[in-house]
């Protein structure tokens, strides 16, 4: 699999990255080594090999359903770059 | 004063609680020294001041109690920490201020240890040479020839103010071998415990299902005096493992008698410097003169954990970096719209490897592409743990080297993605397996540069690989050899 211009604007669409020419021709060239790299994993037999995707093997608990005073909403807000009362302001979605 | 900071933490807490040493002359003694080393870059932000009040305070009030009592520490800058800047090297989270505390920090406090400030790393712990940090590269107390070296990845700040005396030990985190390869490239102790024994609760998160904190220290008896304290259930953090609490540093024990030690065939890699095959040729004996048997073993898959680590791990980071979009924290870049502001922001706050990593880790999770490599990735990393737990059947611990090579020179590797995460060959099959190992310094190379062997042990038997650890460097008995040439 090879990775070419269009790919690259796909992934930086989807990844919300914005993307140039420059940054596109730097990644066509990183990507395609890191893909050929781990190309390897073709190499081996996987049938009917479980995939791992947590090596945790406890079960989920559930806990008692107390209320907890965690994070008050002046000190997350006071993290915001931009914020208007108790909201955060972002451009304008709706027309 | 030197000599202050020249103590190991069980010394420097043991001088404290007899009052053979003030908390205050102990706070000062680090303060001055890393007001005199800012050449090594280490710290993105210092809390000296009220470093020195909280140690008046322990001293005015006899708060002697916690075993960390008066201990100056400083941490990797991936741990919140509550109202002091915690930014992950990157300047997206540039002035982020955490309303909470991380779980393990908050228990270092809870044990009366003190903050010093916050370690610079490698942006989201996305690297090997502390290269990518937003806030410039850290520099090894180590020297080659007089020239600068990088003081290894992502824990670099930790490795490099543990080696220079700039913090009494510290907690770093370990993805891929962010705590291992950095403590051999400057001759320190670095601990990643089994995943679940430490609470990620409040730790920036790159790869959720790798991602552990562990201590970094000068010596063994540290370590197991850290994991006793940052170690323990926390029902915040749904990996964290609710088991018995360890009672590592009481527990150490440096016979070792009988104990089976596997060699990995498959860990003797291409172009291999001759000089790590010879210190790992001497630990196999150090070992063996302790009473240990040693056994070969076989690792089949160790060739593909790397390749499956660089699906897994920017697959995880590229879900979690999601939320870096400039409305709830950090940085902002403006733009037209609402997307256009979002792309702008992650283009202009993350540096050029985490973008990277975002964009493979979008690509391999995208559809049309989730079965052939992420999948398939999950597919391998049950082979590779698989690996271990066959393994773990006829030895106790794996023997192995830390990293292929000694410290290298800044801006070396940075052109090649590939060279730069090949430094993490021997570290990343434990995190896909999610075990514990150990990294000891135990030898120089012909420039005078530490190496490290690494000692990994079966899931949630820290005991067995700090109790190896222990013998070992008894055998070894290693002096630093940094000298503050930056002062």
């Amino acid at each position: 699999m090879t990775i070419n211009k269009e790919a690259v604007k796909k992934i930086s669409k989807l990844s919300r990255i914005a993307s140039n020419d420059e940054f596109e021709t730097s990644m066509i060239k990183d990507l395609n080594t890191i893909l050929k790299f781990v190309d390897q994993l073709n190499e081996v037999d996987t049938k009917d090999i479980e995939p791992l995707s947590s090596v945790v093997e406890q079960k989920l608990f559930q806990r008692e359903d107390v209320v907890k005073k965690m994070n008050e909403k002046e000190e997350i807000l006071k993290n915001s770059p931009h914020k208007n009362e108790n909201y955060f302001v972002v451009p304008k979605v709706i027309e | 004063m030197s000599e202050i900071t020249k103590l190991t933490l069980v010394e420097l807490t043991k001088k404290i609680k007899s009052k053979e040493l003030s908390a205050l002359e102990t706070a000062n003694a680090y303060v001055s020294r890393i007001k005199k080393s800012k050449k090594l870059n280490t710290f993105v932000t210092e809390t000296l001041d009220q470093a020195i009040a909280s140690a008046k305070n322990i001293d005015d009030k006899n708060l002697k109690s916690g075993v960390l009592a008066g201990a100056p520490i400083a941490v990797k800058d991936l741990f919140c920490t509550k109202n002091v800047q915690t930014t992950a090297s990157s300047k997206i989270l540039k002035n982020f201020i955490p309303p909470y505390e991380s779980t393990v920090t908050s228990k270092l406090w809870d044990s009366g240890a003190i903050l010093l400030g916050k370690l610079n790393c490698d942006e989201f712990a996305m690297g090997s040479s502390n290269e990518t940090s937003a806030y410039g590269n850290v520099i090894n107390p180590y020297q080659k020839n007089g020239e600068h070296l990088v003081p290894g990845g992502s824990s670099g700040g930790c490795s490099s103010a543990v080696s220079a005396n700039l913090t009494s030990s510290t907690v770093g985190t370990d993805t891929g071998g962010s705590i291992r390869q950095p403590a051999s490239f400057t001759g320190i102790v670095g601990l990643k415990p089994t995943y679940g024994r430490c609470s990620r609760w409040g730790i920036i998160a790159f790869a959720s299902s790798l991602d552990q904190a562990g201590p970094m220290t000068k010596d063994v008896s540290d370590s197991a005096l850290m994991l006793d304290v940052i170690s323990g259930y926390d029902e915040k953090d749904s990996t964290s493992a609710n088991i018995e609490k360890g009672d590592f540093l009481n527990s150490l024990n440096k016979n070792i008698k009988g104990l089976k030690v596997g060699i990995p065939k498959e860990y003797i890699v291409d172009n291999m410097p001759k000089e790590i095959q010879t210190l790992w040729d001497k630990g196999i004996e150090w070992m063996k003169e302790s009473g240990a048997i040693i056994k070969n073993i076989s690792l089949p898959n160790t060739k593909y954990a790397l390749p499956t680590y660089y699906i897994i791990a920017p697959a995880e980071a590229s879900s979690n970096l999601a939320r870096y979009d400039g409305v709830k924290y950090g940085f902002r870049a403006p733009g037209k719209d609402l997307i256009e502001m979002y792309e702008n922001t992650r283009a202009e706050g993350f540096g050029n490897e985490v973008k990277r990593r975002i964009m493979i880790g979008t690509y391999v999770l995208s559809s049309g592409y989730y079965d052939a490599y992420y999948l398939k990735a999950q597919q391998v990393r049950r082979l590779i743990k698989n690996d271990f737990d066959l393994a773990f059947k006829e030895v106790d611990t794996i023997l192995t080297p830390t990293a292929p090579s000694s410290a290298f020179k800044i801006g070396d590797k940075t052109n090649d993605p590939i060279s730069m995460y090949l430094n993490d060959v021997f570290t990343v099959p434990v995190n896909l397996a999610g075990l514990p190992a150990i990294s000891i310094p135990a030898g120089f190379d012909e420039f005078g540069l530490p190496l490290g062997l690494q000692l990994i042990g079966k899931s949630f038997d820290e005991q067995t690989i700090l109790n190896s650890a222990y013998a070992l460097e008894e055998k070894i008995s290693l002096k630093s050899k940094v000298i503050d040439w930056w002062m």
